[in-house]
């Protein structure tokens, strides 16, 4: 019988993890759930939620430094962020509408332990870091059933090893995450988009490239074909009916005002250009971030790749080439080094042809976000490492986890 | 310092082993000359010294994977090395070592403008990588003071940091993937010119190892547009609260500055003494604050500082007017340890980092243990991220002076951790911090960071000594107590 269990406190989270590596009961950690379906698929009975061990701990805007619990409600961190005028500047998506869940304008589910635990990270990944950038220290039990510590809640900080970064994005497989510390920044005063239209996949990539080699500080480069542009709900960007590359400026006004005006002159021999402010600016940002353009039709099979900037519409033109007809739907993001890939769906969801698309172009790794179980499973969900390192990896995970307990299988066959 | 106990089997057996390297490393890639090794014994944290071994220098990653593996096979700890510009020890020769040096990879192999990545051997000095795309325009951000010295290895393995981390963040920000031996020669690559691992985030837990888990044999690092216009503001006050309000201010106004350094009395004299920056001298602190970015923006930020200085009781104030000012403001602060140098036989260098607001009572409380201990100390301080270098002032020739140096070094570092910050945020933990790692970590959370040493390097043969106050062996570590039995928590909810 599948059992959920759902602890108060870290001693209880301890005390569980220890149970089950005596009774070899293995458990699927999770928070809300919502990523719960990426990448391999469990075949766990038992799930540690751990939800119920909330609540800001500690929280100084003039440190630029917040502590909360790992189960706290993402929706209570942006709340109290929002009151102080700061976020969280890697700019956690929300994949409600690309994973089929429940979506409304209100505030999405999730967990600041979630949003850890996968490293999760938006349009600003490019020049603000990755989740793993910004977390400063952690506490949690490890498959040991330990309670254990590192870093701290300093933004410099180079005692001992940085397990931080090890826990980010180790989708649970290490240890129950119980609390974290992050940094977090103002933000920005002001935000302006640059708009060129009609560049081609490949010329989008040039001029991405040039918008983040030029001195303005670009936050966001991101390219729509036009295909993936007539579904933005932005007005400018719908019915242009060409391809769009949006690049983003943020900061204070006199400063956004004139890089915006900067790079429309840099840029106008691709193509016209245009300019978004306010809430148009913010909408786009908020449909490239959370993939929504691609997300229809939702029997799609949805891919997530990081690759070299320059390599992105290559990649796409690979994965054409040896599955014809296959691709559904493109959108670049991270100046290109983002693709996010819309299959037709297929068995092993193209699964050879997308990682030696990738593998071909300068390497990198693909992760299947959307598809069903059995795809899942035969496209081995995460991106597979070579012989040394996988063993690595393997090594790594036996020192957190001997017994294999916490997530087995969850991002590798076996471990 | 108590290092582990050399095995007399491996010194006794130096000349085999010795004989054997030259085999593997053929050339002038092995020193034994005792003269020859002692150039070896210290990095930059040179009260420590020990002559290694062996040295050996080889110059291809193939080579490195033969000696690696033959240290394996053979019993052989290593000791890896960069530049030896290490503040920690991170590089202090065993007796029974061989000192792996990789001042042969020197080499900058892509430079990739497109991507915005250059791709470099780890020899490579830190400023070599700027100074290889600036006429194109761009540059590596992490900019230790030692940078024309230390190498881009280096700088991984200590997660390096410096002025311009607290806008561009430390080595790991700037890191996008390295090629790495295990002990056993195994290459590993991590990462590359994509953003992101596809697995385990082992870059990060490499970054800042500090020799313990990998040999790094080439680095990927982001190379970043060079800013328009850079200026700073030098702003003096009569008190340290008010130079600590005013970093707080700045930061919680949304202004991220290039660089917000302060300096306290004793080290602005030093300083100016020295260059002769034209540092006022009637002020107990110094804060310099620079700001990059577009002409408009530096210029409406300036503003913002200045009004936010004057508000908290700034006695001087000035704003650099062209880049040949800027660098004079700069090189009172850059030139700080070596005018600290001029005043003292000797020094240390502390490294601690605290939350902004606890500065003044640190500081504070600096100035009465300086006093209970008898020995001077001058201050400068990564103001915005919370960084402390303390130094402290003293002569190794007068009896019991050393000792007391590192007594209280070790007490502002516990102090540091007292208030809510880290014994290192820059330099590493080495052999110098190592027996303060007890403060902030308890016994099971040092046992989850040798458990990851022992997954990379079960024998433990890099790097012994460093970091962890004791060494346990590994099998020890991986054993599991299980108790078993029925589920003893009722009261835990369950659906």
């Amino acid at each position: 019988m599948t059992q959920t269990y759902r602890p108060d406190t870290p001693e209880q989270v301890a005390e569980l993890i220890t149970w089950a590596v005596a009774e070899a009961t293995p458990l699927d950690l999770i928070g809300h759930g919502t990523k719960a379906d990426i990448g391999r698929p469990s075949n766990t009975a038992h799930r540690l939620d751990l939800s119920g061990i909330a609540g800001i701990v500690d929280y100084a805007p003039n440190e630029l430094v917040m502590t909360a619990r790992a189960g706290t409600p993402l929706s209570e961190i942006r709340t109290a962020l929002d009151e102080a005028g700061q976020m969280l500047a890697f700019e956690p998506p929300d994949w409600r509408a690309l994973l089929g869940q429940p979506d409304g304008p209100d505030d999405p589910p999730g967990t600041l332990g979630g949003l850890v635990a996968t490293n999760l990270s938006g349009p600003r990944r490019l020049s603000a870091g990755a989740a793993r950038d910004h977390v400063l220290g952690v506490q949690g039990v490890s498959g040991r059933g330990e309670p254990f510590k590192s870093g701290g809640r300093v933004v410099k900080n180079v005692t001992g090893f940085d397990l931080s970064k090890l826990m980010t994005g180790s989708f649970g497989t290490l240890a129950a995450l119980t609390e974290l510390s992050l940094k977090v920044v103002p933000r920005p005063e002001e935000t302006r988009t640059v708009l060129i239209h009609g560049a081609t996949d490949p010329a989008a990539m040039e001029v991405m490239s040039l918008g983040l080699r030029s001195p303005h500080e670009v936050s966001g480069a991101c390219h729509l074909p036009a295909d993936v542009a007539a579904r933005s709900a932005v007005p400018g960007i719908r019915e242009a009916a060409r391809g769009v590359t949006a690049l983003r400026v943020e900061g204070p006004e006199p400063s956004v005002v004139w890089r915006r005006d900067a790079l429309r002159n840099e840029l106008a021999g691709w193509g016209p250009t245009d300019a978004l402010d306010g809430p148009d600016s913010a909408t786009l940002w908020r449909e490239v971030r959370d993939a929504r353009l691609i997300a229809d039709p939702p029997e799609a099979q949805v891919w997530r790749l990081s690759v070299p900037p320059m390599s992105g519409a290559r990649v796409v033109r690979a994965v054409e080439q040896a599955a014809p007809g296959a691709v559904l739907s493109v959108l670049f993001d991270w100046g290109g080094g983002l693709v996010w890939l819309a299959l037709a769906p297929a068995p092993d969801a193209h699964v050879s042809a997308v990682r030696a698309a990738v593998e071909h172009h300068g390497g990198g790794h693909a992760t299947l976000i959307r598809a069903g179980r059995d795809a899942r499973a035969r496209a081995a969900g995460f991106h597979p490492s070579p012989p040394a390192l996988e063993a690595l990896s393997r090594r790594v995970k036996e020192s957190f986890d001997p017994a294999g307990i916490l997530g087995p299988g969850r991002m590798a066959e076996g471990r | 310092m108590r290092m582990p106990e050399p095995d007399a089997g491996v010194i006794a057996r130096r000349v085999a082993i010795a004989r054997d390297l030259q085999r593997l490393v053929p050339g002038e890639g092995v020193i034994v000359d005792e003269d020859a090794l002692r150039a070896y014994e210290c990095d930059a944290l040179s009260a420590y010294r020990q002559p290694p071994l062996i040295v050996v220098l080889p110059s291809t990653t193939e080579q490195v994977s033969t000696v690696l593996r033959y240290c394996h096979e053979n019993g052989v700890k290593i000791v890896p090395r960069g530049a030896g510009t290490s503040l920690s020890g991170g590089a202090l020769p065993l007796a029974d070592a061989v000192t792996l040096g990789l001042g042969k990879f020197n080499r900058i192999l892509d430079i990739d403008i497109s991507n915005r990545c250059v791709v470099a051997q780890p020899g490579v000095t830190n400023l070599a990588i700027t100074t290889a795309v600036q006429d194109q325009g761009f540059y590596y951000a992490p900019d230790p003071s030692s940078q024309i010295a230390c190498s881009i290895g280096g700088n991984v393995a200590e997660n390096a940091g410096g002025v311009h981390c607290l806008k561009y963040g430390l080595t790991t920000n700037n890191l996008l993937g390295v090629e790495m031996l295990l002990m056993t020669g195994e290459v590993v690559r991590l990462g590359g010119k994509h953003l992101d691992p596809g697995g385990y985030d082992l870059m990060g837990v490499v970054t800042g190892s500090e020799g313990l888990l990998g040999v790094i044999t080439e680095v990927t690092v982001r190379i970043l547009r060079a800013p328009e216009t850079a200026r700073a503001v030098l702003m003096g006050f009569p008190d340290t609260e008010s130079a600590a309000a005013t970093v707080a201010e700045i930061i919680a106004r949304g202004i991220i500055p290039a660089g917000l350094e302060m300096m306290d009395k004793p080290a602005i004299h030093a300083a100016e003494d020295f260059v002769h920056a034209d540092y006022p001298l009637d002020v107990a602190a110094l804060l310099i604050c620079e700001l990059d970015g577009p002409e408009a923006e530096v210029t409406h930020l300036i503003a913002r500082v200045e009004a936010l200085a004057t508000g908290n009781g700034a006695t001087s104030l000035r704003v650099s007017t062209s880049d040949a000012e800027r660098a004079l403001f700069w090189a009172g602060r850059k030139a700080a340890f070596p005018a600290v140098g001029r005043i003292s036989p000797d020094y240390f260098c502390m490294d601690g980092t605290i939350p902004r607001h606890a500065l003044p009572a640190v500081l504070t409380r600096m100035a009465e243990m300086s006093t209970r201990y008898g020995l001077r100390c001058a201050n400068v301080f990564h103001a915005g991220d919370g960084n402390l270098h303390p130094l402290i002032l003293f002569d190794a020739n007068v009896p019991d002076e050393l000792e007391r140096a590192e007594a209280f070094g070790a007490e502002i570092l516990k102090l540091c951790v007292e208030v809510g910050g880290v014994l290192t945020g820059e330099h590493g933990v080495g052999v110098e911090k190592r027996d303060l790692m007890g403060t902030m970590f308890n016994e099971i959370d040092l046992a989850h960071q040798q458990r990851l040493k022992c997954a990379f390097d079960p024998g433990q043969f890099l790097n012994p000594g460093k970091v962890f106050p004791t060494l346990h062996r590994c099998a020890e570590l991986g054993r599991m107590q299980i108790s078993g039995g029925s589920m003893p928590f009722p009261d835990i909810p369950r659906f």
